[in-house]
């Protein structure tokens, strides 16, 4: 039985296997082929990679072994770049690619995609295998910059669209219009 | 970043479910090492082990009770552990919604074209 849409919000799991990986675990109520596309898509990857703030100007996805991907967005005045090399392509199920962190040129890692499916849900998968643990806290403490500059950026469109993301289910708010 | 990486010490001590269940166990309130090993049946040298990789952490401190010792959690990194890596999980939340909204699109043409035409 699906969930109801959005139900799963906010839903991920980060968690650190080992001093050197980052895992993150999210399910998603749709086929694996489906949730593959949207991976592997470049006009479906601008839809969710970047944020609304921050949308990807670069999104090239050379979908074969040895092919490239790179994505960009512009932060300020400063270009931010990812890319990487597909290393090994199973699809839908399996994705292993190369991922280089522009600003961090040496710190390269290797993310493996993996999607389980059963009864109609998908479980993503998605582990970041660093070389080093300093690079993979790096990696962690990146995520702070970004969010603390999204909510910069977010803190005037907050209060408009705090009822939408909740899904009108805020308690001692009205309830949503139907 | 010294407060980076003495936070990462923390958070792979508790990578291992064995030292999970342990800090599981002390979230009830501070135990002997016995009592732990009697919960947990892990072997006293696993408990020990165990609650000295995390005392070297500071995710669990220790206090002299006549000849015993009471071990307890360590709130204060439990929570540094958790701010540490929130803000780099709600990055991959809003991330993977918007992925969510994506999916959500594509499977329902998928089933209205699956269908066929009625």
């Amino acid at each position: 039985m699906n969930q109801s849409p959005g139900s799963r919000f906010g839903s991920a799991v980060v968690t650190l296997p080992s001093a050197t990986q980052i895992q993150i675990t999210r399910v998603f109520d749709a086929p694996a082929e489906i949730v593959f596309k949207a991976w592997t898509t470049p006009e479906l990857v601008r839809r969710w990679w970047g944020s609304p703030e921050n949308p990807l100007t670069v999104c090239d996805i050379d979908l074969r072994v040895g092919g490239n991907w790179r994505y960009a967005m512009v932060m300020g005045d400063a270009e931010l770049g990812w890319h990487g090399t597909y290393q090994a392509i199973d699809a839908p199920l399996r994705l292993v690619s190369t991922e280089v962190f522009e600003g961090f040129p040496n710190g390269e890692a290797v993310n493996t995609l993996t999607l389980d499916e059963a009864d109609g849900t998908t479980t993503l998968t998605v582990v970041v295998q660093h070389q080093t643990m300093a690079n993979r806290d790096g990696h962690i403490d990146s995520g702070m910059e970004a969010g603390m500059q999204t909510t910069l950026d977010r803190l005037d469109i907050l209060t408009v669209h705090k009822h939408a993301a909740a899904g009108c289910a805020i308690e001692g708010e009205p309830p949503c219009p139907t | 970043m010294a407060r980076a990486s003495t936070t990462s010490d923390a958070f792979n001590a508790i990578a291992e479910g064995a030292r999970r269940e342990v800090l599981e166990a002390l979230a009830d309130g501070e135990m002997a090492v016995n009592d732990l090993v009697a919960r947990l049946g892990f072997t006293q040298p696993q408990v020990s082990k165990h609650l000295a990789v995390m005392r070297a952490v500071d995710l669990v401190t220790a206090r002299a009770d006549g000849r015993h010792r009471l071990y307890s959690l360590n709130a204060a990194t439990l929570r540094d552990l958790y701010e540490w890596i929130k803000p780099f999980e709600r990055l991959w939340n809003e991330r993977l919604d918007r992925l969510d909204g994506v999916v959500a699109e594509l499977a329902a043409t998928h089933r209205q074209t699956s269908k066929g035409p009625s």
